[in-house]
């Protein structure tokens, strides 16, 4: 079978497939991602590619996607045709990075790229560190599921693209540390229960020393809010494909094991103070007029926590993760159906998380 | 806003340390916040931190201390330790020997053992390799009015076309 390619359709719901429904652990991973680096035989890395080497790529790049089994019907957009509004949709929905959008002279550079399957996420970014990131996201703890999807985009790809491969040092990348697999696993996870014990230091060191690192919400020297940490492999050579994903599936499944025994302490020992502190935030996210996105990522952690332990009826975890989707200030300018200021935002936000909340109340 | 660590340095990183069920934050640079132990960008060691352990700027060189570049793209040892990238898949085989060693530091090992990719690719000349690469340089030189490099270039090119 093959797809059929549409060039720069106007951005829907494109990549969102997976917000809609509960993956396995939903209520502690939200979602899991394997992305991989490959860069094609014949060209200079993007970094030292001239603007007309990386549109040529480019270029190749659509074709193989559009030709692409696994992809199905696919979309294509090149960044520098994209809106501001049109690019930070993406970015929100974590489909491309900020350094794709946002090159560094601020804007995006020629031959950037973004071929998304049209119904669910998986994909690649062109023209990045690398000159094909593949990716596939999943929802909930499903890191081999992500792992066969994006194997199979490679086998696709790879069959139409000359990679750059060498026998000893394995797929070749801009950056030494992902040479190798090419291959960055990781979970974005909700642990309210390790911070509120104290105990996630311990935990998130502990990973540290097993070859796993973590960091906060949309990549590269993002913080922390709302108790969501992102957890990815560090090295990408001398093991398989495999067991990178085994050993990252392993220490997560531990990681999830000590959440779970957190929020069944935090219940026995603290059971008021907890539901007081759930039923807070919940009430703040149904009444508050006016929302910044921390603190509301910050009361949704409340919210997901009381969920999980039953502290509260509703919103199911997948309808928190499609709020911290939509409640993003691209996503609500683009209901808005136009430009917000910071302040605007704040209260277009409160007012969309009313009535998202009402809405699940009310199924 | 600076880096509250060293105060030099642009703050990159909202650090959020929790102890005793006190949490605080703190804005650092990279560099602070690898020290500090964070390691932020794609899940890897940051480039900085990468770079410190092998000597950093000023100190020794990590892909070659002649000053040799990569033939096809031009990159040399300033340019990856400025910048923490290779300019091209063939600096792996330029840079193989000090390559090897920096990928053992990095990942405890040189030798992929993952999938392994055939290239659907006929052979072909070295020579045209180097040529088609030699006038990508060119291009690139000229896009970035570095005329000095370009006319060199223009020379090696004279001289392999000639050669051949």
């Amino acid at each position: 079978m093959t797809g059929r390619g549409r060039s720069d359709p106007p951005i829907a719901d494109q990549g969102l497939a997976w917000i809609e429904e509960e993956g396995p652990e939903g209520e502690i991973v939200v979602s899991s991602r394997v992305r991989l680096a490959r860069n094609i035989q014949g060209y200079s890395f993007t970094s030292h590619a001239t603007g007309g080497e990386r549109e040529a790529l480019f270029e190749k790049a659509r074709a193989a996607a559009a030709s692409s089994g696994v992809l199905g019907d696919v979309d294509v957009w090149a960044i520098p045709g994209l809106n501001r509004l049109d690019r930070a949709l993406l970015l929100e929905r974590r489909l491309v990075s900020r350094e794709l959008i946002a090159g560094p002279g601020g804007d995006a550079r020629r031959g950037t790229g973004l071929a998304l399957a049209h119904t669910r996420a998986l994909g690649l970014m062109v023209n990045e560190e690398d000159h094909l990131r593949l990716q596939a996201l999943r929802s909930g703890f499903q890191l081999e599921a992500a792992w066969r999807d994006v194997d199979q985009l490679d086998e696709e790809i790879g069959a139409r693209l000359p990679y750059a491969f060498h026998q000893e040092f394995g797929f070749l990348t801009s950056c030494p540390t992902n040479v190798g697999t090419g291959l960055r696993a990781s979970v974005f996870i909700h642990l309210p229960g390790l911070v509120l014990t104290g105990q996630i230091r311990k935990v998130l060191e502990g990973m540290g020393q097993l070859g796993v690192t973590y960091r906060g919400l949309y990549g590269e020297g993002s913080k922390i809010v709302g108790n969501f940490f992102q957890i990815s492999n560090q090295t990408t050579l001398g093991k398989t494909e495999e067991d990178l994903i085994d050993q990252l599936e392993v220490l997560v499944g531990r990681v999830i094991g000590y959440e779970k025994q957190a929020r069944s302490v935090l219940l026995r020992e603290a059971p008021n103070v907890l539901e007081d502190k759930v039923w807070r935030a919940y009430g703040l996210l149904r009444h508050a007029r006016s929302l910044p996105f921390e603190e509301m990522m910050n009361l949704l952690s409340g919210v997901r926590l009381g969920v999980s332990l039953k502290l509260l009826d509703t919103p199911r975890v997948d309808a928190i993760s499609r709020i911290m989707i939509r409640a993003q200030t691209a996503h609500l300018a683009r209901a808005a159906g136009r430009r917000l200021d910071e302040a605007d935002a704040d209260e277009f936000r409160a007012k969309y998380v009313r009535s998202a909340l009402t809405r699940v109340d009310a199924t | 806003m600076d880096c509250e660590n060293c105060g030099e340095r642009k703050a990159q990183v909202t650090l959020t340390e929790i102890e005793d069920n006190d949490m605080r934050t703190v804005n650092l640079c990279s560099t602070c916040a690898t020290l500090k132990g964070v390691s932020i960008g794609g899940g890897a060691p940051p480039v900085a931190d990468l770079l410190s352990q092998l000597g950093g700027k000023g100190g020794d060189a990590v892909l070659d201390a002649a000053g040799e570049v990569c033939e096809y793209c031009g990159t040399g040892d300033a340019d990856f330790r400025k910048a923490g990238r290779l300019g091209c898949p063939q600096c792996y085989a330029q840079f193989r020997p000090q390559l090897g060693a920096l990928l053992r530091r990095v990942h405890g090992s040189s030798q992929h053992i993952g999938k392994v990719y055939v290239s659907t690719m006929p052979e072909t000349d070295p020579d045209d390799v180097r040529l088609t690469a030699l006038q990508r340089r060119l291009e690139r030189a000229v896009e970035i009015e570095d005329f000095e490099s370009a006319a060199d270039l223009r020379d090696e090119i004279h001289a392999l076309t000639e050669a051949g």
